[in-house]
């Protein structure tokens, strides 16, 4: 057993075990469960829509080389300036490079899941630079030495008491626990770093291949100010986040919004064109975007999965996982977490190493149900034991699934399990959840249902 | 060979295997995906009414929703006295806007100093103004939301650095939904687009603490809508 | 008609009254029922774990055994799926291609079978309880088993039908429900939370080996609530 997967275990065990914690999250997600079940009801066909987003999605990513040339295209001849990553290790370089070149001090970050993918703030601060995470979830998150919990809400997992507690502990700011108070010292913060950073950072939601742009959507404003004050601004995006269309974004963003959070549409939508042009009064001078691969053409040249590189990351799956909802996002111990993480992450990663995500699922179909793009996602995690257990099958399970076949479906034996089976349930219930017990992953926590003794079979056969 | 021919090189030789059709997950029947889906989006969004008046009324109840202040004013008088109404309450002493026919208007009329953009500006200057007063590209009936573009709305950071923005639009400006406001800014700027456009769709907000809303995260805490 | 009934293993070993419900059931609306003897196990444990070959070696004669049956009854959600929607799946490219989805074609689950093919929702039964239905994850998102039991449960006499506050799995999953026993026991804990809050006497199920976990911590943690099987509910008088 790799350590990643018996670490998951451990944090499993840990986290479903905490009531409160469970609890906390119940509460946070039925929020917003009714809001979002509130949007989707307004709109006059979230099925249908769900269906184009699918079909615009799939042509982007299935036409993917040339969208990403016309992307680039028409970003350098606006003067921005393209740099293509195949690898997390080439962006950070190419990210550090340009803030040695800039003789930068001070990044201010907007949320980007992509550089916690990449670990950039960990490779930054080591080299000397201070990063900044603006954006209010990521600022609590960076301040506890944590990663993010949930891919659109860093901190949900923390109460008020905790946030007040750590500011007051970090920043010797906090006065109340209130989240509007909290929230202003953050906002209080965040000013005049917006205004004194060297290099604003962003992520982005989606690449428009038509017209050139990257848009990026928020509810806070502080990636526009990320993206208004620094001199020179630095973005970062997977290569898959292209649409063809401008017009597509009129789909995509009340989509996302609504999947995403509940909102009808989220507060700030932004497409950028390029760097400050001529005639425009501020903006950055430099406009450096970073195209990150990551394996993402592997999980591309895989065209049974390649759908979940559809993913618009709106964290719908995540929040309606039961996993997701009993373990946190935390347990998953990577930067993509629920049902996307678990079926993208043994591709990004590694099957062997990470293969227990997609293990981890009940295949209950839940996310499959929310996502508005239709990727296949608990069918994704059934390949994806597929192919495990194929290039390495467990030799146990193996063998045990080989001697079930000859058990099962020959009638002789099938009986003579059975019988067995009853007669043996005595001494089953003297050990029972105890270390003898062979069934003791069940009933540590389960009773065993009683074998009755005439079974269906044997009934069926009496009757004759 | 570049990390360009690399990756696209990747990228061509996945694709040349197909991948199941969209949404079809994997089952078999065969259908054709329909041509630029998204011209139906206007199909299959939240339902705008028809006439000016029902978008009016879509605009208000979804702004009022947003916790933003939308005023449909009958003349350059009114907006006059609502402007100054919320510049008394909120104590102004210094705003910022840009050179527009609306907007000179708006700020002008106020009698208090104003920081124009236009020409390049001291940020740390704008960080002490109480509001930002801009014009913008369309109203939008469907989100309760404004179009703004770093062209038309006097550069990218004062519809969001001060702690107060002011929209000055008038009536013709309203449209019913997103498709018509990505076709008109596409129309209207296409292909020398302003390096930013933005959907502000109500004052900046976060839910990060326990999912409870708060305004005024980073972004303006209050955003005014007056409109002729 | 005649309809094969293929009683799933466990439901045969464990749940036997389900299937004796279904069979009464069925011949009592006027249809001769063949259970095939030699038949245990739909294959749906190697399947779900990702050992194909080994789920075939299973499923090869469930299929050659229903090759020529005129209608095909599950009598469980997770295993009508398994037949249903992921034999064509399994047999893709193999000789047995063509029949799975023929097979596939013909299975119905036990309620979607009455309702939707035989357009029966009444079948007198009475039943003075009351009662909280749990839709099992595979019933329900691969099958589209929803409305079904419901109509089921309306004509059932005395009975009082209470939803539960949300739809969410039991945590069985299979094998998921040995592998990661933790995770298991807490969405069952949140399952049992849930149909607590009903104040329902029975929770029922199309699917035994929800019910199976669910009465397995019911009973660990002595709670009265009780489980049965739609079948057994619907076969009540």
């Amino acid at each position: 057993m790799s350590t990643f997967v018996s670490e998951f275990k451990t944090r499993a065990t840990e986290k479903s075990g905490d009531l409160r914690h469970r609890q906390f999250i119940r509460t946070a997600l039925r929020g917003y469960e009714a809001a979002r079940d509130k949007r989707k009801g307004a709109f006059q066909s979230w099925e249908a829509a769900r269906q184009a987003a699918a079909e615009t999605k799939w042509e982007a990513v299935n036409h993917l080389d040339t969208h990403l040339e016309a992307l680039v295209a028409k970003l350098e001849a606006r003067g921005t300036k393209v740099h293509w990553a195949s690898t997390g290790a080439q962006a950070r370089e190419i990210i550090a490079k340009i803030l040695r070149e800039k003789n930068a001090r001070c990044i201010i970050k907007s949320k980007a899941m992509t550089s916690e993918e990449i670990h950039l703030n960990d490779a930054l601060e080591k080299e000397g630079f201070t990063v900044v995470e603006s954006d209010l979830g990521e600022f609590i998150v960076q301040l506890r030495h944590e990663t993010p919990y949930h891919i659109v809400f860093p901190s949900m997992h923390l109460t008020r008491g905790e946030i007040r507690d750590l500011f007051q502990k970090e920043i010797g700011d906090a006065p109340s626990d209130s989240p509007e108070d909290l929230t202003m010292v953050a906002r209080r913060v965040m000013r005049q770093k917006y205004i004194t950073a060297d290099v604003g950072f962003t992520g982005a939601n989606f690449a428009i291949a038509e017209t050139g742009m990257i848009s990026i959507t928020e509810n806070e404003g502080n990636s526009r100010l990320t993206s208004a004050l620094p001199k020179t601004m630095i973005t970062l995006i997977g290569i898959e986040k292209v649409l063809p269309r401008f017009a597509d974004l009129a789909l995509f963003l009340p989509m996302l919004a609504t999947a995403g959070a509940g909102q009808p549409m989220t507060c700030y939508n932004t497409m950028y064109s390029g760097p400050r042009q001529p005639g425009e009064c501020d903006g950055p001078e430099e406009w450096h975007v970073v195209l990150l691969d990551n394996r993402r053409t592997e999980l591309l040249a895989d065209a049974e999965q390649r759908d979940s590189l559809h993913c618009i990351r709106c964290g719908a799956c995540l929040n309606v996982c039961p996993i997701f909802r009993n373990v946190g996002g935390h347990t998953y111990g990577t930067t993509y977490s629920g049902p996307v993480g678990a079926v993208i992450t043994p591709h990004l990663r590694g099957l062997q190493d990470w293969k227990h995500l997609s293990n981890a699922s009940s295949l209950c179909g839940a996310c499959t149900e929310a996502c508005p793009v239709k990727i296949d996602l608990h069918h994704h995690l059934l390949q994806n034991r597929r192919n495990a257990s194929a290039s390495e099958p467990a030799f146990f399970e193996k063998l045990a699934y080989q001697l079930f076949g000859i058990v099962a479906n020959e009638p002789k034996f099938w009986s003579l399990a059975k019988k067995i089976g009853w007669l043996t349930q005595p001494l089953q219930r003297a050990v029972k959840g105890s270390a003898l017990d062979p069934a003791k992953a069940w009933t540590k926590t389960r009773d065993l249902p009683p074998m009755p003794q005439e079974t269906f079979k044997d009934w069926w056969r009496n009757r004759k | 060979m570049s990390e360009r021919e690399n990756i696209l090189g990747r990228i061509r030789e996945a694709l040349k295997v197909p991948a199941p059709l969209p949404g079809s997950h994997g089952d078999t029947s065969v259908y054709t995906p329909a041509k630029a889906p998204v011209s139906h989006a206007r199909e299959w969004l939240p339902s705008v009414g028809a006439s000016m008046a029902e978008q009016f009324e879509l605009f208000a109840k979804n702004a009022a929703d947003l916790k933003a202040d939308f005023q449909l004013l009958a003349s350059r008088e009114e907006l006059k006295a609502a402007l100054a109404k919320i510049a008394t309450a909120e104590k102004w002493s210094l705003i910022a806007s840009h050179d527009g026919e609306l907007s000179n208007f708006a700020s002008r009329s106020l009698g208090l100093p104003v920081l124009l953009t236009d020409k390049g500006y001291d940020v740390q200057a704008m960080e002490k103004c109480d509001a930002g007063i801009t014009e913008c590209d369309a109203l939008i009936a469907q989100t309760g939301g404004v179009a703004v573009t770093s062209r038309s709305a006097g550069g990218r950071a004062l519809s969001v650095l001060p702690p107060h923005h002011v929209v000055v639009a008038r009536r013709e400006q309203l449209v019913a939904d997103l498709p018509a406001a990505f076709a008109l800014l596409q129309q209207k700027y296409a292909p020398d687009f302003p390096s930013m456009i933005s959907f502000i769709t109500g004052p900046s907000r976060t839910g990060d603490i326990e999912r409870i809303l708060v305004l005024g995260a980073h972004g303006p805490k209050k955003l005014t809508i007056l409109c002729l | 008609m005649t309809v094969t009934l293929f009683i799933p293993c466990f439901v045969d070993a464990l749940y036997p009254r389900a299937g004796i419900s279904m069979v009464e059931i069925l011949e009592r609306v006027g249809h001769r029922v063949v259970c095939p003897e030699e038949i245990a196990c739909c294959g749906q444990p190697p399947f779900n774990s990702g050992y194909h070959a080994e789920a075939r070696t299973i499923a090869t004669p469930v299929l050659e055994k229903l090759a020529d049956a005129e209608a095909i009854v599950i009598g469980s959600g997770s295993c009508g799926a398994m037949v249903k929607k992921f034999y064509p799946e399994l047999f893709a490219g193999t000789r047995h291609a063509e029949l799975a989805k023929q097979v596939a074609a013909r299975t119905w689950e036990f309620s979607d079978f009455l309702v939707s093919k035989l357009g029966v929702t009444d079948i007198g039964a009475k039943f003075p309880h009351k009662v909280t239905f749990h839709d099992g994850c595979h019933g329900l998102r691969e099958l589209g088993i929803q409305k079904q039991p419901r109509a089921l449960l309306a004509n059932v006499r005395e009975l009082e039908l209470v939803e539960m506050p949300e739809v969410s799995c039991c945590g069985f999953g299979g094998t998921f429900a040995a592998k990661f026993p933790m995770i298991s026991t807490a969405m069952g804990e949140v399952k049992c939370a849930s149909a607590a809050e009903t104040g329902a006497e029975y929770i029922v199920s199309s699917d035994s080996s929800c019910l199976m976990h669910i009465q397995g911590l019911l009973s660990r943690q002595g709670k009265p609530t009780k489980t049965i099987s739609l079948a057994e509910v619907l076969n009540a008088r």
